[in-house]
Formats: C-alpha cells, sequence, structure tokens
C-alpha cells in the first residue's frame, strides 16, 4: 500500500473534480484527505491517496492533464494524524494589499510556537484578507496577541486574536 | 421593562457615498457623539436615507460613511430571519449589556463589497443607546436577525468589521454575483 501527495491544478472548468476522482478510481487509489477550491480563476486540488504507485497514478492522470492541468504525484510516508495539543485559537487580518503580509504574521505566530492548521488568504480589490486557525501552546495567546499588534502596525493592517473553541455535544 | 418607541421621524437626509475596506475610518473606534447636535441629528437623516437607497441593506454605521463616531441607523423590516423589529430606528452610543443564544450565520457589509463570512452572534441581547434628536436614554431588548444586525453595527463604531469575527480558514466566501 502506497501513500501519495498528489496536486492537480489549471484553469477551471466543468467536470475537473469528476476526471481526476474518475481516473484516480479507476487505478484503485482510495482519496482520503483532500482540499479543492477555486484561486483567482484556478482550480487547485490536494489529495492524499493510497492504493497504487506513483506511477500508476500519473500514468492515469495523463489523459486529462493535456488541457492545462498540472499534475504531480510523489510517494509519502504514512504521518500520524496527531489531534493538535495546544489551545485553538483563529487569527484575522485584513488591510490594504502589500507585499509581505503573510510572511510577517505567519513568521510572528511560529515564533510563538503556534502551529498553522488551515489557512485562507483572498484579495479583492485593494482589500486583502488572511484567516488563519492556530494551535497555540497553552497560555501563550496574550504575548502573541501584542506581538501581532506590533506586526500589524508595521504593516498597516487589523489583527485580531480570538479563541475559537468548539462546543463538544 | 416597557419597549421603547425608537422609530426614526426625522426629515429626509443626503444620500452619502459608503466607503469600503480598506478605509482607516473602518478601524478606527467611533467617537461617543451628543445626540443633540443638529450636525449629529442631520448625519442621523443622512444614514436612514442613504440605507434606504441600499439594496438588501438592513444597517448602515456613521463609519461606513466616512465618519468616525457611534451611531447607526438599522432596519430589518420584512427580512425573512427577523423576528423582533422595532422598524427603522437610529442609535447613539449604543452598548450591549447582555448577550446569549450565540449562533452561526452568514452576512455580508457594504463596506466588504466582495465578500461575505459566518459570524457567530448573540440571538439575544439588550442595548443601552441614546436616540438622536431627543436624547432619550432607550433599552432595547431583542433578538433573531434585529439582535445580528445590531451587533453588526456597533461592531463598525468600535472599529471592528465580521472579517474579525469570522468563524474560520473556510469561513469567508467570495460574493456571489447575480446578473
Amino acid at each position: 500500500m502506497h501513500e501519495l501527495a498528489i496536486t492537480v491544478i489549471g484553469p477551471d472548468r466543468t467536470g475537473i473534480v469528476a476526471d481526476v476522482a474518475e481516473a484516480l478510481a479507476g487505478v484503485g487509489a482510495n482519496l482520503t484527505d483532500s482540499t479543492m477550491t477555486r484561486l483567482r480563476g484556478h482550480f487547485a486540488m490536494t489529495l492524499v491517496c493510497n492504493g497504487p504507485t506513483a506511477e500508476e497514478v500519473e500514468g492515469a492522470l495523463a489523459p486529462i492533464t493535456t488541457g492545462g492541468l498540472l499534475a504531480t504525484v510523489r510517494r509519502v510516508e504514512p504521518e500520524s494524524d496527531g489531534k493538535p495539543a495546544g489551545e485553538p485559537y483563529l487569527v484575522s487580518v485584513h488591510g490594504a494589499d502589500r507585499l509581505g503580509i503573510v510572511a510577517a504574521v505567519t513568521r510572528v505566530v511560529a515564533a510563538a510556537g503556534g502551529n498553522i492548521l488551515d489557512l485562507t488568504t483572498r484579495l479583492t480589490g485593494p482589500l486583502y484578507v488572511l484567516v488563519a486557525e492556530v494551535d497555540l501552546p497553552a497560555g501563550a495567546g496574550e504575548e502573541l496577541a501584542e506581538r501581532l499588534a506590533v506586526a500589524a502596525a508595521e504593516l498597516g493592517v487589523d489583527v485580531t486574536l480570538r479563541r475559537s473553541d468548539s462546543e463538544i455535544l | 421593562m416597557s419597549d421603547p418607541d425608537l422609530q426614526w421621524t426625522g426629515p429626509e437626509g443626503r444620500v452619502l457615498p459608503v466607503v469600503t475596506a480598506p478605509a482607516s475610518v473602518l478601524s478606527t473606534v467611533g467617537e461617543e457623539v451628543d445626540p443633540t447636535d443638529p450636525a449629529i441629528v442631520q448625519l442621523a437623516a443622512d444614514l436612514v436615507s442613504t440605507m434606504r437607497v441600499s439594496p438588501g441593506c438592513v444597517g448602515l454605521a456613521a463609519p461606513q460613511v466616512g465618519v468616525g463616531v457611534q451611531m447607526f441607523s438599522l432596519n430589518v423590516v420584512g427580512h425573512p430571519k427577523t423576528a423582533t423589529s422595532h422598524g427603522t430606528f437610529v442609535l447613539c452610543n449604543a452598548k450591549i449589556i447582555e448577550a446569549s443564544r450565540w449562533r452561526p450565520g452568514r452576512e455580508g457589509c457594504m463596506s466588504v463589497p466582495d465578500l461575505t463570512g459566518d459570524v457567530k452572534r448573540a440571538g439575544r441581547i439588550v442595548v443601552e443607546a441614546v436616540l438622536p434628536g431627543s436624547g432619550e436614554a432607550v433599552t432595547i431588548a431583542t433578538d433573531a436577525f434585529e439582535a445580528r444586525a445590531l451587533q453588526h453595527e456597533i461592531d463598525h463604531c468600535g472599529g471592528k468589521l465580521f472579517l474579525d469575527r469570522v468563524a474560520g480558514a473556510h469561513a469567508i466566501y467570495q460574493r456571489k454575483v447575480y446578473l
């Protein structure tokens, strides 16, 4: 059993997911975790599959990557899907677009020991928006909030850090 | 607690241009106002008039027309998610004093025209404020969509956008364009 990391990206059109999923199923690749979304008109898929070899999957994807789709397939070692150990936080950033917002904000988060579990950015007109879900070591929230405020002031953007506990029912 | 009559009965105002993010006024904590100041009463009328001509607009805060003060207009009458409604009204210096029944919901904003987001808001709130013109102090208890709209507008008065409260990395959405 091989675990494979697959990316597919290209100009959006109807049927990309169906084509890719069909090709994967055709060679017995079992699709496990994935994200698939549109990014400024490009359709981007990031998938983890298990089953066949990387060569078999590359062969199966070859016929559908002729129309501008770019696919990569790489064998990866199975990772333990460990649960986050710290406290869940959300970081929101918004402001005028400029170079280096993500770099500066995520560097501050990393320096506080924060592990980013999910992050989305959107550019709409002049407005840049970043929302990140962060697993933070216990008790690190207050200091991170202060450091983020300093970074945000330098960038000329607004930042909010807040807890994101979910109720387990 | 008696339910106060909040209905706006002031004059017709001007229709003002709405500013969009990233405008610094939207990120600035608004100043408290003197509700009897004629300029504030005029601004109240302008907010109502601008809200009325804006399709789908259920609330408009002073920072959204470029004025960094704590005042907003609201009208959720006829919205499908509305339960309690106080008609068309304008509040100054509003503060939330009770909040409960937190629920997620999708919201947008005229000042963030291209995005919507999932935001948890209280479904039941009590707000203290003063009315423009008379300066009368009022306490308003409301729920459902009017409560959500009030929290969104009070956030504007505090320099916050819904983007500061979205529920996760996948909780912001490109707004659909219907032609």
